[in-house]
């Protein structure tokens, strides 16, 4: 059967949203795709513990270090997910791993912000983690198979993660001053940041016409990030706060916020490495890896002794 | 005697806070993804029994006393946790080595305590044993993989056992209030010392270089070692800078 018979057959059963499935016959555009976009998505996870964790040894109750404990946690057990459905792609954990500290795979930008204050915590959660299931939500539709039951999985913790974090605030904002102005300050500054991630502006995104013709995406980064506005700017005023944009306003025209210019500049510095912590982000993980190396050689070791040893018994 | 109770219930939330506080720095940091996880869960089961015995030592203690006041507004000579909760991380054999020690403690202790007749303490160690079972048998088999793995992890492990032996003997040294609530560790000495020898040998880390060796003491009455006090300092930051605040 020549080639562009797979190809048609494979473009079909998309259109009739039949899933992908590991050993089904896909383009290798396709593939190279989906292992860049869920083993990026799989090291965000991952990458993304770090920010937070950096307030678990200071958590100000009991109570909100357990929360914050198995906040992290759950992204670890997101990392898990999103490694195993990259790996039926045929890449494995390990070489995905050595990818991101080579600095050849990529992770989500916003976690080269730093958590300053313990009202980030609550940020993150709310915008970060709100701005994430605008995009997983998406992607428990997509194509893929594995990548769509991993975020069926990962979406429903998510959205919980989204409400602890609004929780968080919720408190901060009606606590003392100072609780109220280290609420304000967080959302200041991870307002932006949470805008850029879902990425350039349609008319600029290289990627995207082959992703939604796949049907890998969905729905395009300005929908998302529109929605986005649109969700956040309702919530925000439940805390009594404010969004650090003097442009945002209702357009019943539209019906939908309006909103101001993303600083683009910005967007790019910090993923060419240039944002506050990508250094430190970065180092942390391969310090982590290194470590564990003797770790990880005397498992193995240990596991093999065992083969033997029963093998003889 | 209630005093006693107060005394004893805050010496078993401290030592499982501490160790919580300790073990937490490895989130995110642990050598493979899966054991970052399982390092975490058991933080969090530690963090749990901590909150339940804060909860119960805070209603004796009335007034204001909350499981947050307990944790973190004492200062670091009334904290009464053993001393081996507080040893540094150190690598993660240390770590895992630590917490081996330590729960084969707390399942001996808690066994016990399922019987006393105080019944909130009974309950709590009845809930908690299921998860220091979890915690017995997954520190063990890293023991193990460990012990016996490569000659590198096994030095490592041979270190760490010096390292931490001599924190083991206070564990089973009575306190005044262990003594006055009638919870006397000592006679738990022998189920707990047969089963981690048990271990180690499995683990081919040899246990009788380490038997005759000085014992470190006073955790228990509040004396504890410099390393507590930075603990402290990061645990209670918020606490001791925002006073009064809800969280
Ligand atoms: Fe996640
Ligand atoms: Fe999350």
């Amino acid at each position: 059967m020549p080639t562009y018979d797979l190809e048609k057959l494979f473009q079909e059963r998309i259109d009739q949203e039949i899933k992908i499935e590991p050993k089904d016959w896909m383009p290798d555009a396709y593939r190279k795709t989906n292992l860049r976009q869920i083993s990026q998505h799989a090291h965000s996870e991952i990458v993304g513990m770090l920010p937070e964790g950096n307030w678990i040894s200071r958590a100000p109750s009991l109570k909100r270090k357990a929360i914050l404990l198995a906040k992290v946690q759950d992204e670890a057990g997101h990392g898990l997910y999103l490694y195993s459905a990259a790996e039926t792609l045929g890449q494995s954990r390990e070489q995905m791993i050595n990818d991101l500290h080579s600095g050849k795979a990529k992770y989500s930008s916003i976690f080269n912000y730093p958590t300053l204050t313990w009202a980030d915590i609550g940020a993150i959660g709310w915008l970060v983690d709100g701005a994430a299931i605008m995009n997983q939500v998406m992607l428990t539709r997509t194509s893929y198979g594995p990548y769509a039951r991993a975020m069926v999985r990962i979406c429903k913790e998510e959205s919980f993660h989204q409400r602890q974090g609004f929780e968080t605030l919720l408190v901060l904002s009606k606590g003392t001053p100072a609780q109220r102005a280290m609420c304000q300050d967080a959302i200041n500054r991870w307002w932006w940041p949470a805008l850029m991630m879902f990425g350039p502006r349609d008319s600029e995104s290289s990627n995207s016409d082959l992703s939604m013709k796949w049907k890998i995406k969905r729905k395009s980064n300005d929908e998302l990030r529109q929605q986005f506005v649109d969700m956040i700017a309702e919530q925000v005023k439940l805390l009594g706060m404010q969004l650090p944009d003097p442009a945002l306003k209702w357009n019943a025209a539209r019906n939908h916020y309006d909103f101001g210019d993303i600083n683009w500049e910005e967007f790019w510095q910090v993923v060419k490495g240039n944002g506050p912590c990508n250094k430190e982000r970065l180092e942390a993980r391969k310090k982590a890896w290194e470590e564990g190396q003797w770790v990880r050689e005397a498992a193995a070791a240990y596991a093999a002794k065992n083969k033997t040893r029963n093998k003889a018994a | 005697m209630r005093n006693s109770i107060i005394d004893y219930t805050l010496y078993l939330a401290d030592s499982a806070l501490i160790l919580g506080q300790r073990n937490g720095d490895w989130c995110g940091h642990g050598p493979i993804l899966e054991q970052d996880i399982a390092i975490t869960n058991i933080t969090l089961d530690l963090i749990g029994q901590a909150r339940s015995f804060y909860q119960y030592a805070a209603s004796l203690i009335g007034g204001d006393s909350t499981e947050d006041s307990l944790a973190y507004l004492r200062g670091e000579r009334e904290f009464k946790n053993c001393l081996l909760a507080e040893r540094p991380n150190g690598d993660w054999g240390q770590t895992i080595l630590r917490q081996f020690l330590f729960s084969n403690f707390q399942r001996e202790l808690y066994t016990v305590l399922t019987q006393h007749t105080d019944q909130t303490l009974a309950a709590i160690a009845e809930k908690s044993l299921k998860e220091v079972n979890y915690h017995c048998r997954w520190s063990s088999e890293w023991v193990v993989r460990l012990g016996d793995g490569t000659d590198e992890s096994h030095l490592k492990m041979k270190t760490a056992l010096e390292n931490l032996w001599p924190y083991t003997g206070e564990l089973f040294k009575g306190a005044d209030y262990e003594i006055a609530v009638g919870m006397d560790p000592s006679s738990l000495h022998t189920p707990w010392f047969n089963q981690v020898e048990k271990v180690l040998q499995e683990a081919t880390l040899p246990i009788s270089s380490t038997e005759h060796i000085f014992m470190h003491t006073g955790g228990k009455q509040g004396v504890h070692s410099e390393q507590l006090g930075f603990l402290l300092t990061e645990l209670q930051y918020m606490q001791r800078a925002y006073p009064g605040s809800n969280w």
